[in-house]
């Protein structure tokens, strides 16, 4: 292991450019394919076709005051966004975009980018704990209840992957998928893991922690600013690292015909994110109770019904 | 028993979703409804009544309204003003003067069906913004076609 200060600090800079981008992007993606799926047009006078909308919201945002309610847990409140956002620098790391194009090969990388996952939640906790406002609070005790549905079957999600090809190693994952892709052999586990993963990334419609119709704005109420944007770019980040997994478990990583690697992970990243959109724009949020049950009576049994038959099968 | 509608219900449920998820597929295919004004604008439906306007005779080019004040009589909101006198030598009055407090307008169009020579109409023009309403409480109808005065 010889990591230079030098890589790291690429690393960290090239991170920020594809955080930022990433989101500025999505942003815009995401008012596009909201509009187009309600008869209108969406952002269309900031640059060509709205796309530099995003850059002149985040100008906006970034020069207003960030607001701190007198009665809030200070520190925590500031720490919150932060908590939210700093994982995604660590979870990029085992993230392969190609078969050369890779921060650093980790043997445990799945492991890594799971785990880092959780910390989201801790963020969303700490805003909700710290603005000291009882719809913030009702939004991070939210959040916190639902990782018990989502996580276990996710989990599940990914053990049966990793059953399969016997590593952690996202790089090997997608190798072992080089013939056929994983979603041929488990379409049903692909559904459970974009349904989990959504319920991971708080979008809609399991959106609880934010659920504007009944809590204001949840976890983020009293955010304004910077801190408001940095959960938002914390969120469309999220976004990204779950559909580049997805990618990597399901859809054969970097492979695929004509052309190079970089642009076959991204041309799937960026249809299963807009896959999420998809649902977002359609369904209607369901209430918490549904989402408890949906998790524990249908996305559970499900995976681990897949699991105990991929387990018995590949015995065989 | 119990597990077949669980089944069912699960599959029911993934189905009823695509159809949700076709919709709103078939709704980005469509044309958006949205139309970019000032750049463009939405065709105006025939009956659209706008202020009322004078038409002018085509003979003459001057307005119609032969200053009979019946639209102004008979309008509810008393918004029309109009006076009249003959022109040197002309057989019938001309209005010399014919304004409009749009400001009270309910474009009932009573004064447009008055009319005894068809002189007046509703006007097309929608894009009326003022930051002062003094400029709609007396619009002058009769600056456009001029006047023989
Ligand atoms: S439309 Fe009705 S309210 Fe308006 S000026 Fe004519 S009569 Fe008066
Ligand atoms: S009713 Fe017709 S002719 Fe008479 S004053 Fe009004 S516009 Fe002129």
């Amino acid at each position: 292991m010889n990591i230079s200060l030098l890589s790291v600090v690429g690393y960290l800079v090239g991170i920020a450019a594809l955080v930022g981008l990433n989101a500025v992007i999505l942003v815009w993606l995401e008012r596009k394919v909201a509009g187009h799926m309600q008869f209108r047009l969406g952002p269309m006078e900031v640059g060509p076709h709205g796309i530099l909308q995003t850059l002149a919201d985040g100008i906006k945002l970034v020069s207003k005051q960030l607001v701190i309610p007198d009665e809030a847990d200070k520190p925590l409140f500031l720490l919150a966004p932060i908590v939210s956002l700093v994982p995604i620098f660590a979870a990029m790391v085992p993230l392969p975009f190609s078969e050369t194009v890779q921060a650093w090969e980790l043997n445990i990388g799945l492991l890594l980018i799971i785990a880092l996952g959780l910390l989201n939640t801790l963020g969303i906790l700490l805003a909700g704990w710290g603005s000291n406002n009882k719809y913030a609070l009702l939004g991070g005790a939210r959040a916190v209840a639902q990782i018990l549905a989502y996580k276990i079957p996710l989990l599940i999600c990914v053990m049966t992957i990793i059953m399969m090809t016997g590593s952690y190693s996202l790089r090997d994952i997608a190798i072992a998928q080089k013939d056929t892709w994983n979603v041929l052999y488990q379409p049903i586990l692909f559904i459970v893991y974009i349904i989990t993963v959504t319920l991971e990334t708080n979008r809609s419609p399991f959106d609880f922690s934010e659920a504007e119709s009944e809590l204001v704005a949840g976890f983020h109420t009293e955010y304004s600013g910077m801190g408001f944007s940095l959960f938002f770019l914390a969120e469309y980040s999220y976004m990204f690292i779950a559909a580049g997994l997805a990618t990597v478990l399901f859809l054969g990583g970097w492979h695929g015909p004509w052309l190079p690697g970089v642009a076959w992970t991204l041309i799937k990243i960026y249809s299963i994110i807009f896959l999420m959109m998809w649902f977002r724009w359609t369904f209607p949020r369901v209430r918490i109770d549904q989402m408890l049950s949906f998790g524990w009576k249908i996305l559970l049994p499900l995976s681990l019904i897949n699991f105990i038959i991929t387990a018995g099968v590949l015995a065989l | 028993m119990m597990e077949c509608c669980y089944i069912k219900e699960v599959v029911k449920g993934f189905f009823s979703l695509c159809t949700g998820m076709r919709v709103t597929m078939g709704n980005v295919l469509t044309r958006p409804t949205t139309v970019q004004w000032p750049r463009e604008s939405a065709p105006l439906p025939d009956r659209f009544r706008g202020h009322i306007m004078l038409l002018a005779d085509d003979a003459t080019g001057y307005p119609k309204c032969i200053a009979c004040t019946s639209c102004a009589r008979n309008c509810p909101s008393q918004c029309i003003t109009v006076t009249g006198k003959k022109p040197e030598g002309a057989k019938k009055k001309m209005a010399d003067r014919f304004e409009l407090d749009f400001t009270k307008c309910s474009l009932c169009g009573l004064c447009v069906e008055i009319c005894p020579v068809g002189a007046l109409d509703f006007s097309r023009d929608y894009a009326l913004a003022s930051y002062s309403r003094n400029d709609f409480n007396s619009m002058d109808l009769l600056q456009e076609l001029g006047s023989p005065f």
